[in-house]
């Protein structure tokens, strides 16, 4: 017999084998999922659930996907979050200080509680990349806080209504488009191609024998 | 944090491992042969397993061999009659409906923007909830000096057994610099050296080193950016809404879908003058019991709903085995570990810590040898839910230094370590895993279906990539088609003044045709979803 554990899906008590994780052990439950799953591998951000253990007042967080059931754990998913996302046109805006006051003002009112930064289930410094964008370092926000899942815990936890994960968002496609340096040999073959230089060449190829493009594919030579 | 639970067999196999580590380093396995390959896959590739397959009675592909499970969904009852809705009062009236919330959909959606049209996208989960976001490894296209879209033609026309589509691979090859610039130019983050060249690696079968990342983040990151774009652009997206059927005109060409709310369950109508799918992959259809790396929502549907108004498939017997998937721990079984983790020089090694193959072998032949090692030599490593083989991470700090995996894999080392597992001292237990659609709707260079004003784009699509995809080869589809659907989409619906009048017949006539075929089923499809209990007695003895 597997090892059960008790737990508290949004308050009612099932028993459910240990191993599962949280998502797992919804649908052990009986649940069939619509919100609150997405990926089921953590990325998505699609299944951020809190969760506190009997007995211990610190409330935790995690992907339900990827966050192993206790004994005793009280768990809610957060399938939605209301954050704040401004629209701009990424072509007329330009990586200054300015432009996330103008976007994304109530970053300046972080009060440093740290709360984001504790709450995030991916372990990013959430606290640290919004003082980033506050000082207009948006390369730097955008490395640290490359790999947000975009679940919004950290905004659920924010005394100061930031929508940490579009300011990120925001800060890294500055970065990409403006700040990282450009690519000139990519933009060399796009022109290539556009000014016709491979038309020939790829007609050549495709109107070979299919013989002979097998035998170009088991003796090709590859780079090392 | 949970601790790592290794069996004594399994740590008894990692010190051969460990063992034979030193001698490995600098080594290069042989590659197989073209006979070898061949001799393997007909042996061991679950494609070639002809009892988990069904030849179609009826329909545009009707005589052609299919993997069971989707025959039963391509040959069920719609889950609507036509008397069930209202179509002459419809919800939404649009250019173009996009169904699909994913790369290709949002590639699409933002291109017949562009193009001036009045565009929707309709997606059964969140916006973005699709297999770009899982993606992990990169993206292809050749753009360095020692590359050209004829070598890339050539790799993957190879990999695919020469199977692939010319016209659609010509495209995909010639326009692969364009998409990473367009992505570029939209802000993704792609990893580069100070300089700005693109840091590229190899992926299994490539000739050069054309994989362009984001980390491996690689799809999350080009995912993150379309939706903010999608946004940005003002395009509405109708999310937790499913397209249960398509709806023609009386002249038999698309010109809507029947929608449902999958929380409500309520019907609505959506006219539009071209419809693009773009509803991905059937991971979650579990063929032959393996497990998957998809996301939560890949279970065909766009194959169904093109099927049942005629559209013919294409090489839809052909699925792709990522032959990486997580063995161990039971909890992330079937999740993707990257190429990108063999890009970086982590051999595949059996329980006796011998490299049996080479480490980048294209992925049908790479899972067919994993298949092989454990199978039929013996020389798998024992899991709770069957066998898995060694991938050695640790050389990838032997050769490249420490600190490379949180640098350049930090999704897969936080994977593991959220159950205990260190990747940078530890190898991973792996098998292949049910990863890609490699068939699907036919299309031609225009992306449109045979059925007129029916486009298809991303995975939904058959024919890119032959029996077979390289790694890397996906990502770019969903752009450069993504882009091609809408653009075309875009401009067809341009030419239509007036919609034709919306009828459903095809429901009723596609019943008649699985009567005369003597199909017998209450099957309803598309399947929209699948269901798990995770052996809760209760409910699997039903």
């Amino acid at each position: 017999m597997e090892n059960m554990v008790n737990v508290f899906i949004m308050g009612k008590k099932y028993s459910v084998p240990s191993e599962l994780t949280i998502m797992d052990a919804m649908e052990y439950a009986g649940y069939q999922l619509v919100r609150g799953c997405g990926c089921r591998n953590g990325f998505c951000g699609a299944c951020a659930s809190v969760y506190r253990i009997k007995g211990d007042p610190e409330l935790k967080v995690g992907l339900a996907c990827q966050t192993k059931v206790e004994e005793n754990m009280y768990v809610a998913q957060i399938p939605a979050f209301p954050v704040v996302k401004q629209t701009y046109d990424i072509n007329d805006i330009r990586p200054t200080e300015q432009i996330m006051m103008q976007l994304y003002p109530e970053i300046y009112s972080c009060i440093g509680c740290n709360a984001c930064t504790k709450s995030c289930p991916q372990s990013l410094n959430v606290m640290q990349y919004i003082a980033y964008a506050q000082r207009g370092e948006y390369a730097k926000c955008a490395e640290e806080s490359f790999d947000c899942v975009m679940c919004g815990i950290c905004s659920s936890r924010c005394p100061a209504q930031i929508s940490h994960p579009q300011v990120a968002l925001l800060a890294r496609r500055l970065t990409g488009k403006y700040i990282a340096p450009r690519s000139e040999h990519l933009e060399k073959r796009v022109d290539e191609i556009k000014n016709g230089d491979y038309a020939e060449p790829m007609k050549e190829l495709m109107a070979k024998p299919l013989d002979e493009l097998k035998n170009m594919y088991n003796n090709r030579e590859i780079e090392k | 944090m949970s601790d790592a639970l290794y069996t004594n067999e399994m740590l008894e196999s990692i010190k051969k491992v460990e063992a034979s580590r030193p001698s490995r380093i600098g080594f290069e396995p042989r590659r197989m042969t073209a006979d070898e390959k061949e001799a393997l896959l007909a042996k061991f590739h679950p494609d070639y397993r002809k009892e988990n397959f069904e030849t179609l009675a009826m329909g545009p592909n009707k005589g052609e061999r299919v993997p069971e499970e989707l025959a039963s969904l391509l040959q069920a009852h719609s889950r609507i009659k036509a008397k069930d809705v209202d179509l002459k009062n419809p919800d939404y009236d649009v250019d173009v409906l996009v169904i699909g919330g994913g790369g290709a959909g949002s590639s699409a959606a933002i291109m017949a923007h562009e193009n001036g049209a009045d565009v929707m996208i309709v997606t059964k989960l969140r916006h973005g909830d699709a297999n770009t976001m899982m993606a992990e490894g990169g993206i292809q296209a050749a753009d360095k000096e020692n590359d050209s879209p004829m070598i890339h033609y050539v790799d993957a026309l190879g990999g695919g057994h020469f199977k692939n589509v010319p016209e659609l691979l010509y495209k995909l090859v010639t326009e692969g610099p364009g998409a990473v610039k367009w992505l570029n130019d939209l802000g993704v983050m792609f990893d580069k050296e100070a300089d700005g060249t693109m840091i590229t690696t190899h992926g299994g079968g490539t000739s050069r080193k054309r994989m362009h990342a984001a980390k491996d983040y690689s799809g999350a990151e080009i995912m993150r950016v379309l939706r903010d774009e999608v946004i940005n652009r003002g395009i509405p997206v109708v999310d937790f809404t499913a397209a249960i059927e398509l709806i023609l005109d009386e002249n038999g060409k698309a010109a809507g879908a029947v929608l449902k709310n999958m929380e409500t369950g309520e019907l609505l109508v959506a006219r539009a003058k071209t419809v693009v799918i773009a509803t991905g992959g059937a991971g979650r259809l579990h063929y032959q019991g393996f497990p998957t790396s998809n996301h939560y929502g890949a279970t065909a549907d766009g194959l169904v709903l093109a099927y049942r108004v005629g559209a013919p498939l294409l090489y839809a017997y052909t699925l792709q085995y990522h032959p990486t998937g997580v063995a161990f721990p039971a909890q992330i079984f079937g999740a993707l570990v990257t190429e990108k983790v063999r890009s970086l020089g982590a051999m595949l090694i059996n329980s006796e810590g011998e490299a049996f193959m080479h480490p980048l072998e294209t992925r049908d032949v790479s899972a067919a040898s994993i298949i092989r090692e454990c199978n039929e030599r013996g020389k798998g490593i024992q899991t709770q839910n069957g066998y898995g083989i060694w991938l050695d991470t640790p050389m990838i700090e032997a050769i490249h230094g420490a600190g490379t995996i949180e640098k350049r894999i930090p999704a897969m080392l936080r994977m593991f370590l959220k159950y205990g597992y260190d990747m940078r001292e530890k190898p991973i237990l792996v098998y292949p895993t049910l990863h890609y659609q490699n068939g699907g709707i036919k299309i031609g260079a225009d992306g449109m279906s045979d059925v007129e004003n029916l486009f298809v784009a991303g995975e939904a699509v058959g024919g890119i990539h032959g029996e077979n995809r390289l790694m890397g080869n996906s990502l770019l589809d969903i752009i450069v088609f993504g882009r091609n659907a809408g653009i075309n989409a875009a401009a067809k619906a341009k030419t239509i003044d007036k919609t034709g009048k919306l009828t459903l017949d095809h429901i009723k006539r596609f019943d008649e045709e699985l009567k005369a075929a003597g199909i017998k089923t209450d099957k309803v499809s598309p399947q929209l979803l699948p269901r798990y209990t995770h052996g809760n007695p209760k409910y699997e003895a039903k």
